[in-house]
């Protein structure tokens, strides 16, 4: 009201024309404080969001001088990225500090004993090692790191455990100079090779004593075929099933540990080239959780494999191929708590990729070029150590915070491991730690999309029919009392709804199926049966009741009618569907039924939504100038045909409004589909399903995720989505009411 | 009108088929029954959460009847919950033999307690296996603390150990003897109760005081040997009320620990019983109309004043009525003036142009946002950020336990004005303009300034618009549950955020909430059958607050047009 703003009369005192100023900036301040919330909440969102799109970034913390005689064939660090261990092929080697590069404590492994052949590890991410000697035994240790505190100071004390001391572990005769292990609940199984190529396996069966808990291994004689190719890498999966043998000029051949042949003999599953291309095998290792094998050669390729069954048979399935640039890899270093690996190239690139999120996180040269460096990466993930062939020592701070988030991962079909075909998955955490997690929003919005539809398909025609009669027929003492009525249920809170559609609705429809069906094939007819019969009726008796209020009229037909279809419900699923149509469905058409399925959130939420759509077509009609359809009527329209004609279109920018704030809502309920739906993020349309919408997700969800995690971030991307498909959908809304307010300003 | 034309207009031939389907007629009565269907909805559902709702409290007969299966007899009891009618088929592929020629049979859907001596306190009979239906006048509902309710016969009493009625005294003898050691040991109890929740609860509070004090002083290094001692002293008078306390409760809890009754359940078993758990008992089938009447209303306010038992199954709802109200005090207290300040800035000192369009644009998408997503945000941004930072701050000596960086009373309190600001703003705008321009001019020209007219003339008579905003914005928020389970709702807050304990109100606490109630009584319970009747009541309970408070600001908003209208040219 810009007329009143300037004149304060000059006789006004100064601390009253202040109290005015101060007024005035406060008030402008405070009423731009809802662009401000408004703003805020967008940006809070999207500063939550956008660390999970970032790429990784390496910060380098220093070189010294190794202070050893040679690079090392093991490198480790542990957990907190103080202590490292290096180990020589002898099986010498040593605890160091990182920091600045002294020793710790010397390690002999040998330690008088047989000397050391080969050095193997379980897995990066496992701190068993075994050592092959010459004479075809083998030995396993482990490291440890005892954590103590004296003096508020963390003080990290490194051992080495000799591991199943009392047992003679054997894997065949010769000089190992390879060897691999993996060890299990049940059993302990080792690979090696020998300096004659040749190669064995061994299986140690574990029995428990029950009464000392002590745990003996069996050996189980195993064999490989005897064609069985010299491989430059062998590797045993996690689940002690497969043996992988890797040749150099790029072949792999697949043995099944598990259905050994009665002689021992490891029968061939898979055999093939590991690329596209003829390339020769430059190193390979296993993903964490050893479901996958990922492979490098001389030509760049890189190349993610895992076992797939397909028809009743497994085979070695390519999954992905990482694009390195043709960058050849020399060394894998995958990581120890998620699906992502580091990959050192033969020219001193360091790579970081993601395997589901199929990302590629970083591209850098930063080691010195030349064969013969070791790189180690901290169980964190927020640590490297390379230790190179000029004698140096180097550690760079890794910034990878969410590798596993990308486009492809929440939008595209994904192949995850052990899943026997690329799929849209949500599954968010599980109870182990090699858990490759799934996050697709594509369920979740499916299932969004579909609560909306099944909502919008009950409650659009209700509101919109029952807004133009309401506005445009119905007697105006009536309608003054059943707009506020149906307005009302707009005030009704959904977790209301939500717990009668999950706990009276589910269970009444599931049991009056036939019911439902009938109500709604028979409603329609019935209504349109009496409407006839009443215009045969003498119009003398028509007139008794006043224009306007056939509404009230129905309400006791429709509630004669609901009864009769509910009456028959029992005999019609007898006659029908022997007693049971929930079953019929089932057995009969194929379709599974779950009790809190999509027409229950359908009416559940037609309830929430119908008094909104309401509200504002019925005003939008409401005020379509009376003119309008006076003129129509004028030139001999009957009331249907001005409506249809010339009331609707002038409307329809209005009632198109409310129904995208309607689908608005539908969209972002929560309380009703969580309480009304099992909540399963599956990707079907059919209407006795359940679905897992993204405001639901995120209300399971939230409590239980980690602060800052990718889990966290990806919910807060669910709410931020929810947020924009609002805002879009509101603004939309908004500026088509502005217009059509003008519009009528203008008739 | 005169007869005559009263009459050609009568003699008008009715439609035929043809014409009155073209005529449009058949349309616009669809378009009626798409009003009256929902207007139907309305009704029923509010009519369905009555009848449920209320009927929780009536005392329900005891049915005994002889259930025949297969030539084996057996007798039940319990209160009939539910009857419906299901198809031979079903039952008979579910495994049960079936006497009667069909094709329907009734089943009764029996509660009969008695959890810790039956597999199930719930039990669905085929109802051509009943034999006769009786109401025995002396069976008795005893409802627990522990395992639900008993159903059965009272057999004898013992105070201390010691028979005060055996089996021998007459009936009401017996009854008399129950209920007066009922309200004995009741009363005992709620003296423990009192000592535990108020005077321990002191005690451990003053406790964690000094624990925090302690801290506070290490970590500012001022901790000495003295303030050690005074603290040490402190403490150790502390330990000393608590153990007084304690032996206190010791032996509260002793003197009713010993009081029993025997009970005959329906198949003949005697069993002795503590009196210490029961909360009530009484013989629905002797009781006569007036004294279930009686018994309704104490049900009533119990349901209303007490705490839940049982994993929140049985029992009142009164904590949650008191969180849900707190957290509405506290968050009108912040929304009020944030919305009234944004409507009077949009209404009469912005100008009308891009900016506040931009606003209007603005206030209609904060009406529009999911409440999740203000829950996400008040969990991101008011929990973990900015409690975070105060934790820091203000209460050093507590981490890593959080103080404000966990979900409590103050962030719901936020989250839920930020919600509910649009309806504020929308309310009060709306009544700004509903105030003609004389009035301002009027109060002007006679020499006020901007500020004197808003606050002396305008306000005023804006108020009960801002009222109305209020209340629908605290209808909005009661109701309200997705965006608290993120930000400070609990199923079970163990104090209330209101009590004796300096600074009185803790706005830090996790609080119950009505509507969360319902979710999770409803839906996480494990005994879902047998919480269903305490959720309906506490629908309805919220299904009345809220439409009480709807329908106060309709008619606020209705006085208020009333009163202007003449004002309006």
């Amino acid at each position: 009201m810009s007329s009143f703003n300037e004149h304060i009369p000059s006789y006004v005192p100064g601390w009253r024309r202040l109290k005015d100023r101060m007024a005035t900036f406060s008030i402008s301040v405070g009423g731009s404080g809802v662009l401000v919330t408004i703003l805020l909440i967008f940006f809070y969102l999207l500063y939550e969001v956008l660390p999970l799109f970032g790429s990784a970034e390496l910060h380098s913390e220093g070189a010294m001088s190794w202070q050893a005689a040679s690079v090392p064939a093991y490198l480790s660090v542990e957990e907190q990225g103080e202590v490292g261990l290096s180990l020589q092929s002898d099986g010498r080697g040593r605890f160091f500090s990182l920091a600045d590069g002294a020793t710790i404590e010397a390690v002999d492994l040998a330690d008088g004993e047989a000397a050391v052949t080969a050095i193997g590890v379980e897995s990066s991410a496992d701190r068993l090692v075994a050592l092959g000697h010459a004479d075809g035994s083998v030995r396993l240790l482990r490291h440890e790191y005892r954590l103590t505190y004296p003096g508020g100071e963390r003080l990290i004390t490194p051992r080495i455990e000799r591991q199943y001391e009392d047992t003679d572990l054997r894997v065949g005769n010769g000089e190992i100079i390879d060897v691999v292990v993996r060890d299990g609940d049940e059993a302990l199984l080792l690979a090696a090779r020998f300096a004659d190529n040749s190669l064995a396996i061994s299986r140690f069966v574990k029995e428990e004593d029950f009464l000392s808990g002590e745990i003996a291994l069996e050996e189980e004689s195993l064999k490989l075929p005897s064609q069985a190719m010299t491989p430059l890498k062998l590797f045993i999966g996690s689940s002690q099933r497969w043996l992988y043998l890797l040749s150099p000029a790029g072949r792999f051949e697949v043995y099944d540990i598990a259905n050994a042949r009665a002689d021992g003999t490891l029968p061939l599953t898979d055999s093939g080239e590991l690329f596209e291309r003829s390339a020769m095998l430059t190193t390979a290792d296993l993903l964490l959780g050893g479901i996958s094998l990922l492979t490098a050669s001389d030509q760049g390729d890189l190349v993610q494999h895992f076992m797939v069954r397909e028809k009743g048979t497994y085979q070695l399935q390519k999954v992905r191929q990482f694009e390195t640039g043709d960058t050849v890899i020399t060394q894998l270093l995958p990581e120890h708590r998620r699906k992502g690996f580091l990959a050192v190239g033969q020219a001193g690139e360091l790579q970081i990729y993601h395997t589901t999120a199929h990302r590629k996180l970083l591209s850098e040269s930063i080691f010195p070029a030349g064969k013969g460096g070791v790189a180690a990466i901290a169980p964190r993930g927020d640590a490297l150590l390379y230790v190179g062939p000029d004698g140096e020592q180097r550690r760079w701070r890794i910034d990878n915070e969410h590798p596993d988030i990308s486009w492809s991962a929440l939008w595209s079909k994904v192949w995850y491991e052990s899943y026997d075909e690329p799929s849209y998955t949500w599954q968010s955490s599980a109870s182990n730690n090699d858990f490759e997690p799934k996050y697709s929003f594509s369920p979740l919005a499916f299932g969004t999309l579909k609560a909306a539809f099944y909502t919008m398909l009950i409650a659009a025609p209700m509101a919109i029919c029952g807004a133009i009669y309401t506005a445009y027929f119905m007697a105006p003492a009536l309608r003054r009392k059943v707009k506020p009525m149906i307005e009302l249920m707009e005030a009704l809170p959904t977790v209301i709804l939500g717990f009668l559609a999950g706990l009276w609705l589910a269970p009444f429809v599931e049991d009056n199926l036939t019911g439902v069906f009938t109500v709604m094939l028979v409603f329609p007819f019935g209504i349109l049966a009496f409407a006839f019969a009443w215009s045969q009726l003498p119009l003398r008796f028509r007139s008794m009741v006043p224009d306007g209020w056939h509404a009230a009229l129905l309400v006791p037909v429709a509630v004669a009618l609901f009864w009769l279809c509910f009456a028959a419900n029992d005999p019609l699923e007898l006659v029908l569907f022997d007693g049971d149509m929930r079953r019929w469905i089932t057995t009969e058409l194929g379709i599974s039924f779950d009790q809190r399925n999509s027409l229950v959130v359908g009416i559940a939420m037609g309830m929430a939504v119908i008094p909104t759509i309401f509200s504002i077509a019925e005003d939008a009609i409401f005020s379509v100038p009376r003119n309008l359809s006076y003129g129509s009527l004028a030139l001999g329209a009957t009331t249907w045909q001005t409506l249809v004609g010339v009331v609707l279109p002038t409307a329809s920018p209005g009632i198109f409004s409310g129904m995208m704030i309607g689908l608005g809502r539908a969209v972002g309920e929560t309380m009703i589909v969580l309480m009304a739906t099992g909540n399963t993020p599956i990707m079907d349309a059919n209407i006795f399903e359940g679905m897992r919408t993204l405001s639901a997700n995120i209300a399971v969800e939230i409590p239980e995720a980690e602060v800052d995690s990718s889990h966290y971030r990806v919910l807060f991307l669910a709410a931020f989505v929810l947020f924009l498909f609002t805002f879009v959908v509101n603004t939309i809304a908004e500026i088509v009411r502005q217009r059509l307010r003008v519009k009528y300003g203008s008739l | 009108m005169t007869s005559q034309t009263d009459k050609t207009i009568y003699s008008k031939p009715n439609p035929g088929p043809v014409v009155w389907l073209k005529s449009g007629e058949p349309m616009i009565w669809l378009n009626a029954a798409a009003v009256s269907l929902s207007v139907i909805a309305v009704a029923g559902l509010i009519l369905l959460l009555a009848v449920r709702g209320f009927s929780h409290f009536w005392p329900k007969d005891i049915m005994l009847a002889t259930v025949t299966y297969q030539g084996e007899e057996r007798l039940v009891m319990g209160e009939v919950v539910e009857e419906v009618e299901v198809a031979g088929q079903q039952l008979r592929e579910a495994g049960f033999e079936l006497l009667g020629p069909g094709p329907f049979f009734g089943r009764t859907l029996l509660k009969q307690g008695n959890r810790d001596f039956l597999d199930s306190d719930f039990v669905w009979l085929i109802d051509e296996q009943i034999g006769v239906r009786k109401a025995p006048a002396d069976a008795m509902v005893v409802e627990r603390l522990e395992w639900g309710n008993f159903y059965g016969f009272l057999r004898s009493v013992s105070r201390d150990g010691d028979l005060v009625v055996s089996e021998q005294a007459s009936d009401v003898q017996r009854w008399q003897a129950f209920s007066s050691l009922i309200a004995d040991t009741v009363a005992v109890r709620d003296e423990i109760h009192d000592i535990e929740r108020n005077d321990i609860g002191e005690i451990n509070y003053e406790l964690e005081r000094l624990r925090l004090q302690e801290r506070t002083l290490e970590l500012e290094g001022q901790l000495d040997t003295s303030a050690q001692l005074s603290l040490a002293s402190e403490r150790e008078e502390l330990n000393a009320q608590y153990k007084l306390l304690q032996e206190r409760l010791y032996a509260l809890y002793d003197s009713i620990a010993q009081h029993s009754y025997t009970a005959e359940l329906m198949d003949g078993r005697i069993v002795s019983l503590p009196i210490a758990k029961v909360v009530r008992a009484f013989k629905p089938n002797d009781l006569g109309s007036l004294g279930k009447v009686g018994m309704y209303f104490e049900k009533l306010w119990e349901f209303l004043s007490a705490q839940p038992r049982e994993a929140n199954t049985e029992g009142g709802v009164f904590p949650a009525i008191f969180g849900t109200v707190m957290m509405v005090i506290l968050m009108s207290i912040i929304v009020t003036p944030f919305g009234v300040v944004a409507a009077v800035y949009l209404r009469e000192y912005a100008r009308q142009g891009i900016v506040t369009r931009t606003i209007r644009i603005a206030v209609n998408n904060l009406a529009g946002v999911p409440s999740i997503v203000y829950g996400v945000f008040g969990l991101g941004f008011f929990v973990y950020f900015v409690g975070g930072e105060l934790d820091q701050l203000f209460f050093p000596a507590a981490l890593p336990t959080p103080t404000f960086g966990t979900p409590g009373l103050m962030w719901a309190s936020l989250t839920l004005a930020l919600l509910t600001l649009p309806v504020v703003i929308v309310a009060t705008e709306e009544g700004l303009a509903r105030i003609p321009k004389m009035v301002r001019e009027g109060s002007l020209a006679l020499g006020a300034t901007r500020a004197e007219t808003l606050w002396r003339v305008v306000l005023p008579m804006a108020s009960p618009a801002m009222m109305t905003g209020l209340i629908l914005a605290v209808a909005r928020a009661a109701g309200e549950v997705a965006p608290l389970m993120l930000v400070g709702v609990v199923k079970l807050a163990p104090t209330l955020p209101v009590d004796g304990n300096y600074p009185y109100v803790h706005l830090d606490q996790k609080f119950m909430h009505l509507g969360f109630h319902i979710y999770d009584v409803g839906f996480q319970s494990p005994n879902v059958e047998a919480a269903r009747p305490l959720v309906y009541a506490t629908a309805l309970l919220l299904v009345i607050i809220i439409a009480l408070l709807n329908l106060a600001a309709v008619s606020l908003r209705n006085r208020l047009r009333e009163r202007y209208k003449s004002l309006e040219s």
